[in-house]
């Protein structure tokens, strides 16, 4: 029931919004649906821990296969809270700001949270589709209703740009169930797909998740997406849904396709760690904050990707922790970009400065949550980055493990480089006619920034806890591979 | 389990607290208070470590664990303090240091606004946390954290002031810099994941595990960490941050940049020391780069005229000399020279602090003088620093550096040769500082002169403590060719590198030998000495330097160098990147396969006349991917 739960709350309260007259009431209604939502999750996590709670199962489309199956798996509760807790995070931070018809964008969002936590849930593949849409086209709209100028350009390639992948992930499903005959997950991870099946499906998928994640060479919507697009969107697209990609290749990709995961995975993991590279050069010459924030995340986003297709468990946990750890972060750094923009009107780098001068608590907030990004050990991110970098050496399903790492780790220099860059033009330094007039953070914000610093440094000092939540989802995922990892080693003796 | 040692992260935790109850009650706090909750942390901090340098010598070393930081896979991280001989010297030093140059501090940073003055503390006090846990980290993880702690700390603390651009850069710049080696010392601990399966160093360093690893593991292992290292420490290629680190306020560059973070990569090898002795080419790589850049900093340091300057190249040097020790397997000189550096640097990071105080911010020696007459302890403790550092016999300097040199010759003459002038030059160099500073005549302004003090004893007294450790810490360590027995300090650390010693064989010089050795040098000193403080007394070299000591006092043009090579060229390139591959090539080629979709989209248009655009570019789409679908399944 609780799947239901999560994914009913949302969508109701999403509908309800659209319907309520007053700015403020919306604004209340929609917050307090999103706290809901996260005590359900939170409890679910807690008390309800019996499968029963977190499994959910009807007809639907009976005669094609297909049910509306929910589960809550490690990885599923993973996205779960961070998407819970990244909704009230998003509403705290907007609470002072304006947008025309408010209420409609505040019900979007919400829209937008049932979809994602569907498609975090679902163990049905025509459902994972359903809900990828429901939760991609309320973010149009948010897009193109409420971004900056040239936001329906934007938009629009960015439209294409998913639909298109969104559509080779139906095709790719249909494909796998045109052998299965089934829909549920189940039935896909006994698929037991012939060789050159699995090649084939392997990529029409991969290139409907790679758009999303985004992986190296189908970025090119996201920076200008992120800075086109009203903050909120931006803040879900970038904390919550490029997790979506992921997702996708951990549980739709991996288990249902082992074996071309295992042939094709150095072809994915160079395009990754050329991203990894490719994004920390670009990040590094930015000017606009908000491109430089997108550059760093496709960079994280490239790692994670490496380290999923060393198919070790350091790897895969390091992944799943480093999902989490990486919303987090991006929020943080997103509601820095974004007070700035509102309290100074701009984004770019070179226009501020001397930003610590005037407010000193926004400028502490702001490097807690910078060194998180680079990884500094005891913040959240170095558990992870710290995992994935060892399971590059560790794996034994790629030859060239060294080469990932050398190359992937010159984002550990990269990422000093631009996130230092950014503080050092837009916090220090004397301050300008642009940055002459400014305040401090106020306390709804102050207080949305401690609870991201709060898990910043609570996952930092002591992950084990949450580690061992994700101890079992990795485990299941890696079984599938268990047979292949015999094969090469007696290949190997 | 239960051991008395357990209470060890007492000693981190501490100074942590001072740091979150000062930034938490900046704008509460009067500064005295903050200055007592500052000093009052790491004072308890250093109470503890007496305590524990006794339990230690009383034979108790231990292990702490506290709780599992990672346990995944391959991956077992204890939170685990090791708590040995050589871990808490470093506690004495950091612990004891620290606490002098906190409460130098309070007097020095004075001026700043009370909320400015907390930040300062806190800063410091954090400093000193991650200092800590680097030095009493189990395994190299719970270093690694300390070891980017304290170089977080350095970044924020040399940007102290950040209203300065160039303070900012010189921030960014020691950090990056840092990153640099983090990157080699991150790529060591996974190989070492990978090849023995442990991190923690009682198993790493353990017979049965190193047995497990080739001679390539261990050559591959050590060179990473060293490169580590080398950033850390400011060696060859990677010092050039350390002397701009000195935008940051005195005491910091005192306690960070001469006594503790920068001897880092010193405490690694040290730690390591097994994996070093079986290393026998990488050891001798760190002796090579190790005097070189002694050799190199010292000839930048002959013509530099900021005092802060000089002191910094003349930090750079020493920590060369303690690489060349490393390298040549004479680790207990190694750590003797980092504590007694750490005396005589600090104290004279301090007296230029008091110096530059008096003078109102003056920082050019040329500008100064005379100052002996107005300010007597400053002027006598600095003195003690100089003789320290120069080597005279009898003050600390001279029986580490004598130490050193003496494994050096034990190596080969061409080292000792050349360790000797590098001496030789640090004499020089540091009595041209000590006669222009405080001999001849006063050079300053009117204004100056009128307010030039001495400083208040919160700052005096620190230096009278350094100047004493200064002069006598030496005799802890007082060579066995000169008196039996009498090396306290090798006896003390001998367990940590008794099984380096046994696989590197014993000290070949003989006791005559090392009698001449340590007379040549000292004679020469004392000429050196002499000679200099006579002419730089009589007539400072005020002018500009001219041909080759223009390239000296241009720093060889190294940082030039480097911009030219490697910064503007990765620039211009991921400029490259930017304005052109991403945006005319990869974005490009999805803009005109978009353009071509919505000139497929408008012509279809004309064929269903009524349906909204987007359905028509479904239906686009649609056909597209059967097309491809198709292409595929005949495939």
């Amino acid at each position: 029931m609780i799947v239901l739960l999560l994914f009913l709350v949302p969508l109701i309260s999403g509908l309800v919004t659209f319907q309520i007259k007053s700015e403020s009431g919306a604004k209340t209604f929609s917050l307090l649906s999103s706290i809901v939502t996260f005590v359900i999750a939170l409890a679910g996590i807690a008390f309800y821990t019996s499968p029963e709670c977190w499994n959910f199962q009807a007809t639907w489309m009976g005669q094609l296969g297909s049910s509306f199956h929910l589960k809550g798996d490690g990885l599923g509760k993973l996205l779960v809270v961070l998407t819970t807790l990244s909704f009230p995070i998003i509403f705290i931070n907007s609470w002072n700001s304006s947008f025309k018809n408010t209420k409609n964008l505040l019900a979007l969002m919400l829209l937008a949270q049932a979809g994602i936590l569907g498609v975090f849930l679902a163990y049905d593949a025509l459902l994972f589709y359903f809900f990828w849409e429901l939760a991609l086209i309320p973010i149009y709209f948010i897009c193109s209703q409420w971004g900056g100028a040239k936001r329906i350009k934007i938009t629009f390639k960015f439209f294409i740009y998913t639909f298109l992948g969104s559509l080779l992930m139906l095709v790719g499903l249909i494909l796998i169930y045109s052998k299965t005959n089934s829909f549920s997950l189940e039935a896909f991870y006994n698929a037991g797909l012939s060789v050159q099946d699995q090649t084939k499906y392997f990529w029409i998928l991969l290139i409907a998740f790679a758009v999303k994640i985004p992986l190296f060479p189908f970025h090119s919507w996201q920076a200008d997406t992120y800075q086109e697009s009203a903050m909120p969107g931006t803040m879900i697209l970038s904390a919550i849904m490029v997790k979506m990609g992921l997702l996708g290749i951990l549980r739709w990709v991996l288990p249902v396709l082992p074996f071309a995961s295992y042939t094709w995975g150095d072809t994915v993991s160079t395009m990754a760690v050329i991203g990894i590279v490719y994004a920390s050069l670009l990040a590094w010459r930015q000017d606009d904050m908000k491109r430089l924030v997108a550059f760093a995340s496709m960079a994280h986003m490239g790692l994670m990707t490496v380290a999923i297709f060393t198919l070790v468990k350091t790897g895969i946990q390091g992944t799943l922790i480093q999902m989490f750890s990486h919303g987090i972060n991006i929020l943080g750094l997103w509601m820095v970009v974004e007070i700035i923009e509102r309290k100074f009107g701009t984004t770019k780098m070179s226009e501020l400065g001397g930003v610590a001068q005037k407010a000193p608590v926004l400028t502490f907030f702001f490097f807690v949550i910078a060194f998180a990004n680079v990884a500094l050990p005891l913040t959240n991110a170095f558990v992870g980055e710290y995992m994935m970098y060892s399971s590059l050496l560790t794996t034994t399903f790629t030859k060239f493990g060294i080469w990932y790492l050398v190359f992937s780790l010159t984002a550990v220099i990269l990422s000093a480089v631009y996130i230092l860059g950014m503080a050092k033009k837009v916090f220090w330094g004397p301050t300008n006619a642009v940055t002459q007039k400014g305040t401090d953070i106020q306390i709804h914000e102050k207080a949305a920034f401690a609870i991201i610093i709060g898990i910043i440094l609570i996952v930092g000092v002591f992950p084990q806890p949450l580690l061992g939540l994700l101890d079992g989802i990795t485990n299941d995922i890696l079984k599938h591979f268990e047979k292949l990892q015999e094969l090469l080693l007696s290949i190997k003796n | 389990m239960n051991n008395v040692l357990d209470i060890v992260y007492l000693i981190p935790l501490l100074p942590l607290i001072g740091s979150i109850i000062n930034g938490l009650g900046r704008n509460k706090f009067s500064k005295a208070m903050i200055g007592t909750i500052g000093s009052g942390f790491i004072f308890a901090a250093f109470a503890i470590s007496v305590w524990v340098f006794f339990q230690v010598k009383g034979g108790n070393v231990h292990t702490a664990t506290y709780f599992d930081f990672i346990n995944v896979g391959n991956l077992k991280i204890p939170f685990a303090f090791q708590i040995d001989q050589l871990t808490s010297i470093f506690l004495l030093i950091i612990t004891g240091i620290g606490f002098l140059i906190h409460v130098y501090s309070t007097s020095y940073m004075h001026e700043e606004s009370n909320h400015h003055f907390a930040r300062y503390f806190a800063y410091l006090n954090l400093f000193v946390f991650s200092m800590l846990l680097l030095v009493m980290g189990a395994n190299f993880v719970i270093m690694f954290m300390g070891w980017e702690g304290v170089g977080l700390c350095s970044y924020l603390l040399i940007g102290y002031w950040f209203k300065n651009k160039e303070f900012a850069a010189a921030g960014k710049k020691a950090f990056v810099m840092n990153r640099i080696g983090d990157f080699a010392f991150l790529i060591a601990m996974f190989w070492m994941i990978n090849k023995a399966g442990t991190l923690t160093f009682t198993e790493l360093f353990s017979s049965d595990i190193i047995s497990k690893l080739s001679a390539n593991d261990i050559s591959v292992i050590t060179i990473l960490l060293f490169v580590g290292a080398a950033a850390k420490s400011a060696q060859i290629p990677l010092y050039t941050w350390l002397p701009d680190a000195m935008a940051g306020p005195t005491p910091v560059s005192a306690l960070i940049h001469a006594a503790t973070m920068v001897t880092a990569g010193i405490y690694l090898i040290a730690r390591s020391n097994i994996l070093y002795s079986m290393a026998p080419v990488t050891s001798n790589i760190i002796a090579v780069i190790g005097l070189a850049t002694a050799l190199l900093a010292a000839t930048i340091a002959l013509k530099q005229n900021d005092i802060k300057k000089i002191l910094a190249y003349s930090t750079v040097s020493q920590l060369g000399f303690m690489f060349l020790a490393l390298g040549t397997g004479a680790y207990v000189a190694a750590v003797f020279h980092v504590m007694t550096h750490a005396f005589f640097k600090a104290l004279m990071f301090l007296g230029s602090g008091s110096v530059i105080h008096a003078m109102g911010g003056e920082q050019d020696i040329r500008k100064m003088g005379g100052l002996s007459k107005y300010m007597k302890i400053t002027h006598i403790t600095f003195l003690i620093g100089c003789l320290a550092i120069s080597g005279i016999p009898g003050f600390s300097g001279f029986f580490s550096k004598d130490e050193i040199l003496v494994s050096a010759f034990g190596h080969s003459p061409v080292l000792y040769v050349i360790a000797l002038f590098t001496a030789l030059l640090t004499a020089f160099y540091m009595f041209r500082l000590y006669a222009t500073t405080f001999k001849g005549n006063f050079r300053g302004t009117k204004e100056q002169e009128t307010h030039v003090h001495e400083s208040p004893s919160a700052m005096t007294i620190p230096l009278i403590i350094l100047a004493i450790l200064s002069a006598i810490g030496g005799f802890i360590g007082v060579p066995e060719f000169m008196m039996h027995g009498a090396n306290s300090l090798k006896d003390y650390l001998q367990p940590i590198f008794a099984h380096s010693d046994k696989i590197l064989g014993a000290h070949t010089v003989s006791h005559s030998t090392e009698w001449m050795l340590a007379g040549i040098s000292s004679v020469l000193v004392i000429l050196v000495v002499a000679y200099t403080w006579n002419k730089f007394s009589k007539k400072p070299d005020l002018e500009e330097a001219t041909g080759f000591g223009k390239v000296l006092a241009n720093k060889w043009y190294v940082d030039e160098f480097y911009n030219t090579i490697i910064v503007q060229p990765l620039k211009k390139f991921a400029d490259f990147m930017t304005n052109i591959f991403d945006l005319k090539f990869i974005d490009g080629m999805v803009n005109g396969v978009g353009r071509l979709v919505n000139y497929g989209g408008r012509q279809l248009r004309w064929l269903q006349s009524g349906q909204t655009g987007a359905y028509i570019l479904l239906m686009v789409i649609s056909m597209l991917l059967i097309f491809v679908y198709q292409f595929f399944v005949k495939k």
